[in-house]
């Protein structure tokens, strides 16, 4: 039995609108139907472009935002249906790391009321004297010095500071952390400190992390499992080296193709799959598979109208795609106009520089639109050349 | 597992190498808001006035040469006549039209003036500040009945805000009748809604910060997230704005005092009435009026810079 098990999760934001009355005129999927399961003492990391529900799944866990319908077992409770007060009880074992490491310290408050709060919230340790004891133990464990308790926020650099977001989680004595981006807003040194200090205490802590990111390297890195959100959904889920080594899902293959190879004569020789178009709006999601509207192997039957189950492909390697076997193989040629270029020469000067253009903080995933792409080769005649990325 | 323990001890290096023997203690926001409030030359004008006219209302009865209503010169002026008696060496800012000494009467006036801006000002606060935390927490926590209950508390809020407040303050004097209390409720009154919209927005925008989530991650109790999380966070334009309406009340309870809503009582002079009375007078003894006149403009002075100089230096932006 998993630690933590997600069943047909769905989240549904409604849009409301009104003068006086708020009339419900339709709904955000921002989850819609993910089931994943989290085994103790491993790191699942959750990856996908933003807006793909990523990090409403990583609150829903927590209850922080309404759970529409699905389950969230948690060491065999059912968190989805908890009252509200057993529901704030139980988050003493779910803990979570925020994204912006600054604007979730309360900048009114210095480190050791900031930790302190949710020991006394809990009933953890006796009275301010214990607390303090424990406190100073967790700023140690973190890298932080003793003095930092009656410092403020704002007084830390902002690998400090996420230090301390872990430090606020780690003092409840959690055995889930969810982490959302723990480590995208800081400096790519700092990046590795943080990563490594997750990956020590999960080691000396034995703690179980979901791991919620769109840096497809630092997912790589810490994760055991890998799952791949896309609107809402999850495409696939296989062992963190499987899914890097093979990806089957025609939208992770598109996701890897992004990430730049370290050897210059493969990044030379390699194929990138560009994806047209942008992430459709999850309050008016494409009917069938959610991929078909981008998808390059999209095929007129089933695709439009049937949305493909998560199903294992062999060796826990999850795909949810109709035409998996088929893609494989090579039996289905690719059909919609895709941007698959072969990287060579000037074109490919050209290419990069209009990528690095659109954005280099970006989800990887986002690649520049049709309009946007004036280098991609006419898409029929480049894809025949080149058969199946990934693939090879 | 060899490389993990070097990372470890690495790491408890680093925490012994930064580790001073010396405590540091930190730097809040409001300690830092008041270093940067000492360096402001507009916060030290306002408070310079606020500290010279405070002085003047606490000591001002007694510094006074004579009583505020005693009629010594009632023998010198004429107002009929246009015969009024100017400075000189006895009386310092004149005699009024009853033949009453003007500074004396400025003096014990400014206690009044006070008494009403402070009063008035703290009715404002204490009710819309109540106003706002109950609706802001509501709106910010309390899911689909909380935020039913801030809607319609700010309907409510609106109404009254619609209202234009010098006729809002006129009704009210109008039902209590005329004092130097009526004065003040009016004039409080009519800042509520403004203190509880002030507290109310500055929640909701606090309420979605991603220190609240965390709070609430954390397991946090709603009450202690409204408590020690958002309220904490939401006070700086609320301190501004009292220290502003403090002005506006002053101003306001002259308004009220002029119109003839404020204490009648001969004994206890307060500016805005004293301004009233000289406006039949305007035209032989202009200096009559310019005295109270004067008095209340630098006093709302007075708290206006502070208070621009408090929002300058609780503005979050400007931290540096």
């Amino acid at each position: 039995m998993s630690l933590l098990e997600l069943d047909g999760v769905k989240v549904h934001f409604p849009v409301k609108k009104g003068l006086f009355f708020d009339r419900t005129v339709g709904h955000v999927y921002a989850v819609d139907g993910v089931s994943l399961s989290v085994e103790s003492g491993q790191t699942y990391g959750l990856v996908g472009e933003s807006g793909c529900g990523k990090t409403t799944l990583g609150r829903a866990v927590l209850r922080l935002n309404d759970i529409t319908e699905g389950g969230v077992v948690f060491d065999g409770t059912d968190l989805a249906k908890l009252p509200s007060e057993e529901m704030r009880a139980f988050r003493r074992r779910l803990q979570m790391v925020f994204q912006d490491p600054l604007g979730s310290l309360n900048p009114r408050q210095n480190i050791e009321s900031i930790l302190a709060e949710g020991m006394a919230a809990h009933g953890i340790g006796k009275d301010a004297a214990e607390r303090r004891k424990k406190i100073e133990d967790i700023l140690a464990k973190v890298g932080l010095p003793s003095n930092a308790m009656s410092r403020y926020p704002h007084e830390f650099s902002g690998g400090q500071r996420q230090r301390i977001g872990i430090a606020r989680a780690l003092v409840l004595e959690p055995d889930v952390i969810i982490c959302d981006e723990p480590v995208s807003a800081l400096d790519v040194s700092v990046q590795a400190q943080v990563i490594n200090l997750l990956e020590e205490l999960q080691e000396s802590l034995g703690l179980t992390y979901l791991v919620i990111a769109h840096d497809l390297a630092v997912v790589r890195h810490i994760s055991d499992v890998i799952g791949v959100m896309y609107l809402g959904g999850l495409v696939e889920e296989a062992p963190s080296d499987a899914l890097y080594a093979g990806p089957r899902h025609p939208y992770t293959k598109a996701l890897m193709s992004a990430v730049p190879v370290p050897d210059p004569e493969v990044e030379d020789r390699r194929e990138r799959i560009l994806l047209h178009g942008d992430l459709p709006s999850p309050a008016n999601p494409p009917t069938g598979c959610r991929f078909h509207t981008r998808c390059p192997w999209v095929q007129e039957t089933k695709c439009a109208t049937e949305r493909p189950p998560l199903l294992d492909t062999g060796d826990g390697h999850k795909v949810a795609c109709h035409f998996t076997a088929e893609i494989e193989a090579g039996t289905v040629k690719q059909t919609l106009a895709t941007g698959i270029e072969a990287v060579i020469g000037t074109e490919t000067v050209a290419a990069e520089a209009v990528e690095t253009a659109e954005g280099e903080a970006e989800s990887p995933a986002k690649v520049p639109g049709q309009g946007d792409a004036p280098v991609a080769v006419p898409a029929k005649d480049g894809a025949q050349d080149q058969g199946v990325p990934g693939g090879s | 597992m060899t490389i993990l323990t070097n990372k470890a001890d690495k790491i408890d290096r680093l925490a012994e190498l930064t580790q001073s023997s010396e405590t540091v203690t930190g730097t809040s926001l409001w300690r830092e808001a008041f270093r940067r409030m000492r360096s402001s030359k507009m916060a030290i004008i306002g408070a310079a006035i606020i500290a010279t006219f405070v002085l003047v209302a606490i000591v001002g009865p007694w510094l006074a040469p004579h009583g505020p209503t005693a009629q010594n010169w009632r023998s010198e002026v004429f107002p009929n006549q246009g015969k009024f008696i100017g400075m000189r060496g006895e009386n310092w800012f004149g005699l009024d039209h009853l033949g009453r000494d003007m500074f004396s009467r400025w003096l014990v006036g400014a206690r009044q003036t006070l008494l009403v801006g402070v009063v008035s000002m703290l009715i404002g606060l204490i009710i819309g500040a109540l106003v706002g935390v109950l609706s802001g927490a509501a709106a910010t926590l309390g899911g689909k009945v909380g935020q039913r209950f801030d809607t319609v508390i700010m309907r409510f809020t609106d109404i009254m805000l619609s209202l234009p407040s010098l006729l809002l303050a006129v009704s009210i004097a109008a039902v209590l009748g005329q004092s130097l209390t009526t004065v003040m409720i009016a004039v409080g009154v009519v800042q509520i809604p403004i203190f509880a919209r002030l507290l109310r927005g500055s929640m909701l925008v606090q309420g979605g910060a991603d220190y609240v989530l965390a709070a609430k991650a954390v397991g946090i109790r709603r009450k202690r997230i409204v408590l020690t999380q958002i309220l904490p966070n939401s006070l700086s334009p609320v301190i501004v704005q009292a220290t502003l309406s403090l002005a506006t009340a002053i101003i306001e309870a002259a308004a009220l005092s002029y119109l003839g809503l404020g204490n009648p009582d001969p004994a206890v002079p307060e500016w805005g009435v004293m301004l009233s009375q000289a406006q039949r007078f305007f035209d032989n003894e202009p200096m009559m009026a310019a005295y109270p006149a004067v008095g209340i403009i630098i006093t709302a002075l007075g708290f206006t810079l502070l208070g621009e100089a408090m929002r300058e230096a609780l503005d979050p932006k400007l931290r540096g």
